[in-house]
């Protein structure tokens, strides 16, 4: 166990440095922070100040040289626009979207699981076609459609939910529901199709013969083999949710890592845009681990 | 009403599939008292266990339709119960054990908690179903029971994973146990210690026994009376010993001609040099010593014969002939040539002349190919054999020459039974034009019938054509039938070899003969006698 967790650890490092190296110079090749951060009249002497106090006066080499040995300091440098440590500025917004994803998540994991496993049960029956139509839709459904579509209906028509922002429990709602939808289709989809080859298992008959209760042998005997499958699917899930729903958190004015991205992006705070990828690549190597370790508890044949 | 303990009734029940409606069991009729042994007799696709599966509720409706008949148990007819009804007579009144333990086990949960859980969808307490699973599972012999019941089916044994079925099966002393093919999957020891385990546990309940099998070894050893079936229809039903010495059907007299061991022994005919040498040929896994040390000399048109059970080696062993493994220690010559010491591009020529028929056909045979490509596939590699101009016509004869049409060319492997696939795939190692051919199991996935007939093939082949081969097996009759010498493995040594007849008549050593005496004969009086052997030599 640990030995599978020093091997993730080192291969993710590496990747991660990549990333570093692409993401520093390619957001560098989207110009200089200056001309969107100075008023048009500033003056020379000003810029040239800005640039001084930001670093992006040296050359580009060393520029990144002091920002990787600022980073083994654990220091990811100022937040140009929020004049803050940017990693302080990306926590903050990864606590918003951390929450929207595990709300979301367990939600998508809890109705997907109990409805893939009842449509199985009876492959081609009524509650089978009904199930397999809706997450059909739900897996091809554009959520930008959907959230604006949302927003109309349930915000400015009947006016039940607030537009955008945060403050209230009715405020997480629609992003919520809106970002519910595709997982849920998709690892429905999932569920279903491993349950039906599961409930085909011979271990089955076995039940079946020993007297064992249809929702025993659906829950207990059957759900955990065709779990391996799932976790794998809802882990991309939960990965694609974690690094921000950029589309959603944007429509909704929500304060994540999403919005915060494209916002940085935007303004070329490149600190941020940095922190922002190893707070998200640290939380997708948890969470991967997480995964392993759910193999081994749900299937004793699994060792490391 | 009935005074069986159970009476099926002109039970009938057809499928309804994609290739239209097939009839698995026709007015089907059969029953079994308190405390007797009843065997259901039939190859694959008689519909042998279908009525079980009527019994047991598990036909799947649909495709399955139960067209007419009746179950008696207990004065009713199960068929008419609602679904709770049935499912609290599984399990408690009648029980089931199935071919294959490991897939049937749920391999993520602990024995003893499937063990106990028979005992607690019945209503049991828990602590008392704990309780009584150890006491089964020390029943039913499992070694360290304490321990046993919280490790899962894959950390067992085969024989020890269906001694684990039975202890779950039995939990709640059933009235009737029902075994499909509860052996097939087993080594010949493992199979007679399983089966002498059901006899002794049914003394001790008094249930009755309904036993499918393909085997008529299997019969003698255990059945009182047996139902013999094919093509959905029962043929012939009678106390055991009456039905193999006089058999009134012609279906059950092919099947009991077909059963193998009662042909002329060999006494070895090598001539000439040696086509293949191997000695002391060793191989190591980490610390495990697959191979301690095996010596093999095959001379051309000769069949050497490898029988040992699971683990023995025998696998390994030709797999390091070929050099897919390759072996610690030891020499090979093939051909006067040494065979360990070629490189790569030697070895081409020579995996042109040792070829291997694996047992089972359906997964060696790629199902994307016609038969045409699967046969000419390896003329595209070694391009000297046939020239591509006569690709067709040679298919054509190996097709003739393996006792299929030259039409079949352009069908694909799943349009053909077991024993037809085998025969594509010895036609498949015919058309390199070997000298030699490894049968790993070729047979034992086949049904008694079509196992004689794809022997007499092989057969055949070694005389017109002067092909060596090595023949694996777990099965000692087969190969009596079939071989000039036998080599019986071990752990990965060779416990014994000599002449087919030698080995046969006059077994050396304490293995062998314990092998020997643990095969089981189609004859009910030979294997009574068998059997008393048997119980001698494990005593000794």
């Amino acid at each position: 166990m640990s030995r599978l967790f020093r091997q993730r650890a080192v291969t993710s490092l590496f990747s991660l440095l990549g990333l570093i190296v692409l993401v520093f110079f390619l957001s560098r090749l989207t110009g200089d922070p200056t001309s969107l951060f100075l008023p048009i009249d500033a003056t020379d002497a000003m810029r040239e100040n800005f640039r001084e106090l930001h670093g992006l006066n040296d050359p580009l080499l060393l520029q990144f040289w002091h920002y990787i040995v600022d980073l083994t300091h654990l220091d990811f440098g100022e937040s140009i626009r929020k004049a803050r440590p940017a990693i302080d500025v990306v926590i903050e917004a990864f606590g918003w979207t951390f929450q929207l994803a595990i709300m979301t998540m367990a939600l998508v994991a809890f109705c997907a699981i109990v409805l893939g496993s009842i449509a199985a049960f009876r492959v081609g029956g009524k509650f089978d076609r009904l199930v397999s139509l809706v997450s059909l839709i739900g897996a091809s459904a554009p959520d930008f459609w959907i959230a604006i579509v949302a927003i109309v209906i349930f915000s400015i028509n009947i006016g039940w939910l607030p537009t955008s922002g945060t403050g209230s429990i009715a405020h997480w709602i629609l992003p919520i529901a809106v970002l519910f939808i595709r997982p849920f289709g998709l690892i429905l989809q999932v569920v279903r199709g491993s349950m039906i080859s599961a409930l085909g298992s011979a271990y089955v008959k076995t039940a079946k013969a020993k007297g064992v209760k249809n929702t025993p042998i659906i829950f207990v005997h059957t759900l955990r083999n065709a779990m391996l499958p799932v976790i794998t699917v809802m882990g991309d899930q939960a990965a694609a949710l974690l690094n921000g729903a950029v589309v959603v958190e944007t429509i909704f004015g929500f304060p994540g890592v999403g919005k915060l991205m494209i916002d940085s992006i935007l303004q070329r705070d490149f600190n941020v845009i940095l922190a922002a990828i190893m707070v998200t690549a640290l939380a997708i190597f948890i969470m991967n681990l997480l995964i392993d370790v759910a193999y081994l508890f749900l299937d004793p044949r699994i060792r490391y | 009403m009935t005074d069986h303990l159970l009476e099926v009734r002109n039970l009938s029940v057809r499928f309804h599939t994609a290739a239209g409606i097939v009839d698995a069991v026709r007015n089907v009729s059969w029953h079994l008292d308190r405390g007797e042994t009843l065997a259901i007799l039939g190859e694959s696709g008689s519909g042998k266990s279908v009525s079980a599966s009527a019994i047991m509720n598990l036909i799947d409706i649909p495709p399955g339709e139960i067209t007419s008949g009746e179950i008696l148990f207990d004065g009713n007819d199960l068929l008419q119960q609602t679904a709770e009804e049935r499912r609290q007579v599984n399990g408690k009144r009648i029980a089931m054990i199935f071919q294959d333990p490991l897939s049937h086990l749920n391999p993520v949960y602990p024995v003893g908690w499937q063990i106990a859980e028979t005992m607690r969808v019945h209503g049991k307490d828990p602590a008392e179903a704990n309780a009584r699973a150890l006491d089964l599972v020390r029943r039913v012999g499992l070694p360290n029971p304490q321990q046993a019941l919280e490790k899962y089916p894959h950390q067992f044994s085969g024989g020890q994973r269906q001694r684990i079925m039975i202890a779950m099966a039995l939990a709640l002393k059933p009235d009737i146990l029902i075994a499909d093919e509860p052996t097939t999957a087993l080594d010949v020891t493992v199979q007679a210690e399983v089966l002498a385990l059901l006899e002794e546990l049914q003394a001790e309940t008094g249930m009755g026994l309904l036993l499918i099998t393909h085997d008529l070894g299997v019969v003698a050893e255990t059945a009182d009376r047996v139902v013999v079936m094919n093509r959905g229809e029962i043929v012939e039903t009678g106390p055991a010993s009456e039905v193999y010495h006089n058999p009134r059907d012609p279906y059950t007299r092919r099947l009991i001609a077909a059963a193998p061991g009662k042909g002329e022994m060999r006494d070895g005919n090598s001539q000439g040099k040696p086509l293949l040498e191997m000695k002391g040929v060793e191989k190591a896994f980490g610390s495990f010593q697959a191979l301690k040390g095996v010596d093999l000399t095959v001379f051309p048109g000769e069949t050497v014969a490898i029988v040992g059970e699971s683990g023995s080696g025998k696998s390994t062993l030709v797999k390091t002939l070929v050099r897919l493994i390759e072996p610690t220690a030891g020499q090979a010559t093939w051909n006067g040539r040494d065979l360990f010491a070629m490189s790569l591009k030697e070895m081409r020529p020579v995996r042109r002349d040792i070829q291997m028929v694996f047992q089972d056909p359906t997964q060696s045979l790629n199902p994307r190919m016609t038969i045409f490509e699967v046969i000419s596939e390896a003329w595209r590699i070694h391009k000297d054999v046939v020239p591509r101009a006569q690709w067709r016509t040679r298919v054509a004869e190996l097709l003739t020459q393996v006792g299929l049409l030259p039409d079949h060319a352009r069908r694909y492997p799943h349009q053909f039974s077991g024993g037809q696939r085998q025969r594509i795939a010895i036609a498949r190692a015919l058309a390199l034009e070997p000298k030699l051919i490894v049968c790993d199991e070729a047979v034992s996935a086949l049904d008694v019938s079509i196992q004689a007939q794809v022997i007499a093939l092989l057969d055949r082949l070694r005389r017109d054509l002067g092909i060596a081969f090595i023949f694996i097996a777990h099965d000692l009759p087969v190969v009596r039938d079939f071989a000039d010498h036998v080599l019986v493995m071990q752990s990965g040594a060779v416990v014994e070899k000599g002449t087919t007849r030698e080995i046969f008549e006059n077994p050396k050593s304490l293995y062998t003969k314990t092998l020997l005496a643990s095969g089981l004969d189609p004859d009910p009086e030979v294997q009574a006698k068998r059997r008393a052997e048997r119980k001698e030599l494990v005593d000794a």
